[in-house]
């Protein structure tokens, strides 16, 4: 049974391994996570016969219970809101590492003190990434304010790590760890999970949860060496190097350093105000009619979409529209910000959803040139990313930033609920340039008008 | 029992491997992506049902119980949102 249950969990990394493979080429991506799930069921199915296991009942009303939540919630979520569930899956995760620790802890048998230290260490990393991880679901779904800042956060902050690392080192060495000091480790780990996530602003969400991803990813491959299970090191392992590279390319998309985002507030600072007030000018407005005349005689239109789409459900009528312009024989393609919208590829997935092919849409580096010969550049719902700003004012928080050059089209229209600021309260240099035009309204309801004048064109 | 250098070996190469897979990822992949390791490291079920298969006393099956829960979760949900996601992506030529 030993050996059956050692190729099971060989063949298991094996199909991991070739799966996010294959999730890294759009063409082969859908066959990727299928051979990536039949490792986990092979995995998962044969652990049932690990030799000297008992309590089978609960694990299966367990599973049963657990799978059957997350089935349920992840068939029912909206594509919109993908993010955050992505993060709370994630934190499930981490939970679950940090329980391994804490049952082998409470059994407190281990070979060697160096599988004790991993189980701290694994505990450790999981609770911060479940407790984190909780957080930055509640702040996407809109359960909590985006960024809590008070007095003194990073002493308190430091304070809490400190105890947490004194009561982890207490237990590495604890010959029989007592229950109290276990659940006074885990609730200071929870707890730090916590504090770290709570000043971070919902801009900077993506690069926590890629990071938490990661992060959920070592505290596996940890418990991994505990349980001296190959399958769970080599995934965790994969998943953690992975989601390292994954949180530096976001970070470096929005030219801030991870440190940055996990040790202070985001346009909180009095910078972001100074910007504000350097901007002068009046926004032109443009009504949906003539906006709609400037596209359909256009040769080329960039769309720029951002968050703002994602909240209107516009892109099912963007596309049909861009369909309506292509038939008129004009050239349409979509450009992406790597953080447009609340993580990198998020518009990618709407747009994909609304059907629109995945060669129309191009990255920020392949397109950027081709706004200068663009007639017309369709901003819906973005702000942050088109912001020219990022290039000229050192004074704003978000100088450095790679935009899209959308200001370097001829025409610019930029589809807007109102006249607020953006996600990151920053003041748009854009809007205010001679040659772009704001059209007013909801997402939804301007693509809608656009389709119905371009038909009677 | 996999001790000592065999882990460090095992851990060096597994980080190269899952840095070199996602190496040129393209960024309409990267939300995708992102899930589909949340789903690969949802291997922890195997781990916390190991742990919960042992356990003796009423709070290690409480909190092994949990931990098997969670890590259904992880590995269901994990896999329902990115085959939802992934199965959106088609090309021109497809869609036709």
């Amino acid at each position: 049974m030993g050996f059956l249950i050692d190729v099971s969990y060989f063949l298991a990394a094996a199909l991991f391994i070739l799966g996010l493979k294959r999730m890294s080429s759009p063409a082969t991506a859908r066959g990727g996570i299928v051979w990536a799930g039949v490792g986990m069921l092979v995995a998962t199915v044969i652990t049932f016969a690990t030799p000297g296991m008992h309590n089978y009942g609960w694990m299966t009303l367990a599973i049963l219970i657990g799978g059957g939540l997350a089935w349920y919630s992840g068939k029912k979520v909206a594509m919109t809101d993908m993010p955050q569930m992505i993060a709370i899956y994630n934190g499930m995760g981490g939970g679950a590492a940090a329980a391994i620790a804490a049952v082998e802890l409470l059994r407190g048998t281990f070979p060697s003190t160096t599988f004790q230290v991993l189980a701290v260490i694994g505990a450790m990393i999981g609770s911060v990434a479940f407790s984190g991880s909780m957080i930055a679901f509640a702040k996407l779904q809109g359960l909590m304010k985006r960024s809590m800042n008070f007095s003194s956060q990073q002493l308190i902050n430091l304070v809490v790590f400190g105890a947490m690392l004194v009561m982890g080192i207490m237990l590495m060495n604890a010959d029989q760890p007592g229950t109290t000091s276990i659940l006074i480790f885990f609730a200071l780990a929870l707890a730090f999970g916590i504090m770290m996530t709570l000043p971070i602003g919902g801009a900077d969400m993506p690069v926590v949860i890629s990071l938490y991803n990661a992060l959920t990813g070592l505290a596996v491959a940890f418990e991994g060496f505990v349980l001296g299970n190959a399958a769970m090191i080599i995934a965790g392992t994969v998943v953690g190097s992975a989601g390292t590279l994954l949180t530096q390319l976001m970070a470096k998309a929005m030219n801030r350093p991870i440190s940055n985002v996990l040790f202070s507030g985001f346009g909180t600072g009095s910078s972001g105000e100074a910007a504000v007030e350097g901007e002068e000018g009046i926004m032109k407005e443009i009504d949906a009619a003539d906006a709609a005349v400037m596209m359909a005689y256009a040769n080329k239109v960039i769309i720029v979409p951002g968050y703002g789409m994602a909240v209107a459900q516009a892109q099912h009528k963007i596309w049909e529209f861009t369909q309506l312009l292509m038939e008129r024989g004009v050239t349409v393609k979509f450009a992406i910000h790597p953080v447009a919208g609340r993580m990198p590829g998020h518009m990618n997935v709407l747009l994909a959803e609304a059907g629109v092919p995945y060669d129309l849409i191009y990255d920020l580096e392949e397109i950027n040139n081709e706004f200068a010969q663009a007639d017309v550049a369709l901003v819906i719902g973005a702000n942050d990313v088109v912001n020219p700003v990022a290039r000229t004012n050192p004074d704003s928080p978000i100088y450095g930033m790679p935009i899209l050059d959308a200001d370097k089209a001829k025409n610019v229209i930029v589809i807007k609920r109102g006249r607020g600021k953006g996600f990151s309260g920053i003041e748009n240099g854009l809007f205010y340039l001679d040659n772009t035009r704001m059209l007013y309204g909801d997402g939804q309801e301007v693509a809608g008008k656009l389709i119905s004048e371009v038909k009677q064109l | 029992m996999i001790e000592g250098f065999t882990a460090l070996y095992i851990f060096m190469l597994a980080g190269f491997t899952g840095y070199e897979v996602i190496a040129r990822v393209p960024v309409i992949l990267h939300t995708p992506l992102m899930s589909g390791s949340n789903f690969v490291h949802g291997i922890v079920l195997v781990g916390a049902m190991v742990a919960m298969g042992h356990a003796e006393t009423d709070i290690e099956k409480l909190i092994g119980f949990i931990g098997v829960m969670l890590a259904a979760g992880n590995a269901v949900g994990g896999y329902v949102v990115t085959e939802r996601m992934l199965e959106m992506f088609k090309s021109s030529k497809e869609a036709k």
